[in-house]
């Protein structure tokens, strides 16, 4: 069972980065792709407070677990988490956010930013960059893991399935794919434009360990990482993580139109204010 | 309909071409609108709702969408493909080149964000799918350099045997170059968008309002700069390039796009083979990848924005 104060504090965590994204939504005159940051928070908070073995004072550890944001379009949402995981200053990522000559671009580059493990923007590279990390992990004995945050309309793209199949032939023990189960895409949901139902079976059926959690559950998020096989074993992990996209803001939540845009400072104290009254009376509650 | 552009305006060719292919879905019922994921950012959504049976959102896989493309076409169809063009050239590439070119089918990509245009970064800017695609046999490259023009491009490639690729930029504003009317557009025969005797510049795409832009700053100074809109890079108007260099002996070529594998590259070409006697030089983007920042922010920092391209220019002419 997740511990408690462990939970307390990821909560505040991931509360601190709705506040992050929108604040930088409000303030960025282009676009964010706000509905995603805001679906795969809890889960990025989970990962990089949490499940991930890493060490902002020293990025490039031998040992650190890998992190690949395949959703590259989520770029704010890792560098946000990361932030607060003491690897960026938030007000650096606000005032430089999608300018020139920032490190902090709509989509991550490594070489512009390290720390990152990865550059990615193109949908559909993240899960064979990581079966190649985790290929690697086990030729040299190392026992940390590798990670891949997928966007669940970028599965769609072929390449993951091949990708699935060499997983399971390599038995990437060592591997975790997560997938931000939201339900929609960039037109439209998912099950309207290219349904991927029943989706959980397709991963079980190429042979994949698969775990389904409520995406926005910190206690959940936290018992399934526990739970993971060791990564010594011989079958690679997908965590289904059930989502919604505009997590925590009543005019984002689950509409198509909200994959990207930018809001005005109305609504953006709007979208905060509700974001602090949420978490308020969940605080109150606990 | 009815509105009037100047030059220095702005248009947005995305919005044109979506009306386009909707007017030319609904009068043709050969025609099918396709996309992967990106019917709002090509602004298709009007054919979606106009013929929703011959409208295809795939999903995201941009290989299935050729692939099916080529398979539309083969059953007489004429499929219109949109997409962006770093996804287009490289994603799909085997797919356009083996399925599409190989066969010669009458297959049309739309394709936005165009070289720096994105705002996205390297993941997101093509800046060599010219480059890849220019050395597929069968396919005919277009690049238009005013928005309103790629309604035209549409329109007269509506009944082309082979292949197209239309590369537009990033489709949200690009720069009025001529007034409605004013040009008669046909493929392969590039427009003379301003006389010059001195020099030339050979531009496509966005980069034909900034050759505009540049060549009346040098017009000031006394230089009659000839500003070729080259808008067909595949076939590419032999002829006026020739002219040019026997004409005005000057030529610099401006892209938004790598120097390698382009316009410049296809100029170069044409100089060499046919033995022009001419000083030349390409400008677009170096080889590296040119970080962040939007497209006129990232053609100053290097080099070859307004400033740059004067700059460059007086000095050819020393
Ligand atoms: C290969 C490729 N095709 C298209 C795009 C454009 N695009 C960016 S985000 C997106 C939708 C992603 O949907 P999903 O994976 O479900 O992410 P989320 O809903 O979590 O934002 C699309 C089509 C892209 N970045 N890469």
């Amino acid at each position: 069972m997740a511990d408690k104060q462990v939970v307390r504090e990821l909560k505040d965590k991931a509360y601190q980065m709705r506040v992050n994204l929108m604040t930088l939504c409000g303030t960025f005159e282009g676009s964010v792709h706000i509905g995603g940051d805001l679906s795969m928070t809890d889960v990025m908070i989970a990962w990089y407070h949490y499940g991930l073995n890493v060490n902002p004072e020293d990025i490039q550890m031998p040992t650190r677990d890998r992190f690949v944001l395949s959703k590259g379009h989520g770029a704010v949402g890792m560098y946000i988490a990361m932030a607060l995981r003491g690897f960026f200053d938030f007000d650096e990522i606000l005032k430089t956010y999608g300018k020139l000559n920032s490190a902090y671009g709509m989509h991550p580059c490594k070489v512009n930013l390290p720390g990152v493990e990865t550059s990615s923007g193109s949908l559909g590279h993240g899960l064979p960059i990581a079966c190649g990390m985790a290929y690697s992990a086990k030729v040299k004995k190392q026992s940390h893991r590798v990670v891949a945050l997928l966007g669940d309309g970028e599965s769609q793209e072929g390449s993951n399935w091949e990708a699935m199949l060499a997983a399971h032939q390599y038995k990437l023990g060592n591997l975790v794919a997560v997938v931000d189960r939201n339900r929609l895409q960039l037109d439209d949901f998912t099950e309207e434009m290219m349904s991927m139902e029943p989706y959980a079976d397709k991963w079980k059926a190429f042979g994949w360990n698969v775990v389904e959690v409520d995406g926005h559950d910190m206690e959940q998020l936290v018992d399934a990482i526990d739970n993971l096989p060791p990564t010594s074993s011989d079958v690679p992990t997908v965590m289904i993580c059930n989502t919604i996209k505009g997590k925590g803001v009543s005019f984002m939540e689950n509409n198509p139109d909200w994959h990207a845009g930018s809001v005005s400072p109305e609504d953006m104290k709007r979208a905060i204010d509700e974001i602090t009254e949420a978490y308020n009376k969940e605080r109150g509650e606990m | 309909m009815g509105v009037t552009f100047n030059f220095g305006e702005f248009a947005a060719s995305r919005t044109i071409c979506g009306d386009t292919l909707q007017a030319m879905g609904e009068r043709n019922d050969k025609i099918y609108v396709m996309t992967a994921d990106l019917m709002r950012t090509c602004s298709v959504k009007g054919c979606k709702k106009a013929f929703p049976e011959r409208f295809i959102n795939v999903g995201i896989a941009e290989q299935n969408m050729f692939g099916m493309a080529a398979g539309l076409a083969l059953e007489g169809n004429i499929p219109y493909v949109t997409t962006m063009a770093t996804f287009a050239s490289m994603r799909a590439c085997e797919q356009l080149r083996t399925d599409i070119c190989y066969q010669n089918l009458p297959v049309r990509v739309v394709a936005t964000n165009a070289g720096l245009t994105s705002t996205g970064g390297s993941t997101h800017n093509a800046m060599e799918d010219m480059g890849v695609l220019r050395s597929m046999a069968n396919l005919t490259i277009i690049v238009p350099g005013d928005p309103n023009i790629a309604k035209d491009i549409l329109l007269a490639t509506e009944n082309h045997p082979g292949p197209v690729y239309i590369r537009l930029a990033r489709g949200k504003g690009e720069p009025v170059v001529y007034q409605p009317g004013e040009v008669d557009y046909k493929v392969g025969k590039a427009i003379e968008t301003k006389a010059g005797k001195d020099a030339t510049i050979i531009a496509c795409g966005v980069m034909v309002s900034q050759a505009v832009d540049a060549a009346n700053i040098l017009e000031k100074e006394g230089i009659s700069v000839r500003v070729l809109d080259m808008h067909t890079i595949k076939p590419i108007d032999e002829e006026a390039i020739t002219k040019a260099a026997e004409e005005t002996g000057i030529i610099l070529t401006l892209e938004d796009h790598y120097t390698i594998g382009g316009l410049g590259s296809a100029v170069a070409e044409v100089i060499a083979d046919n033995n022009l006697n001419c000083k030349f030089k390409r400008m677009g983007i170096p080889q590296l990848f040119p970080g962040f920042g939007d497209g006129p922010e990232l053609y100053d920092k290097y080099g070859f924005g307004l400033e740059g391209t004067v700059e460059t220019m007086r000095n050819m002419l020393k």
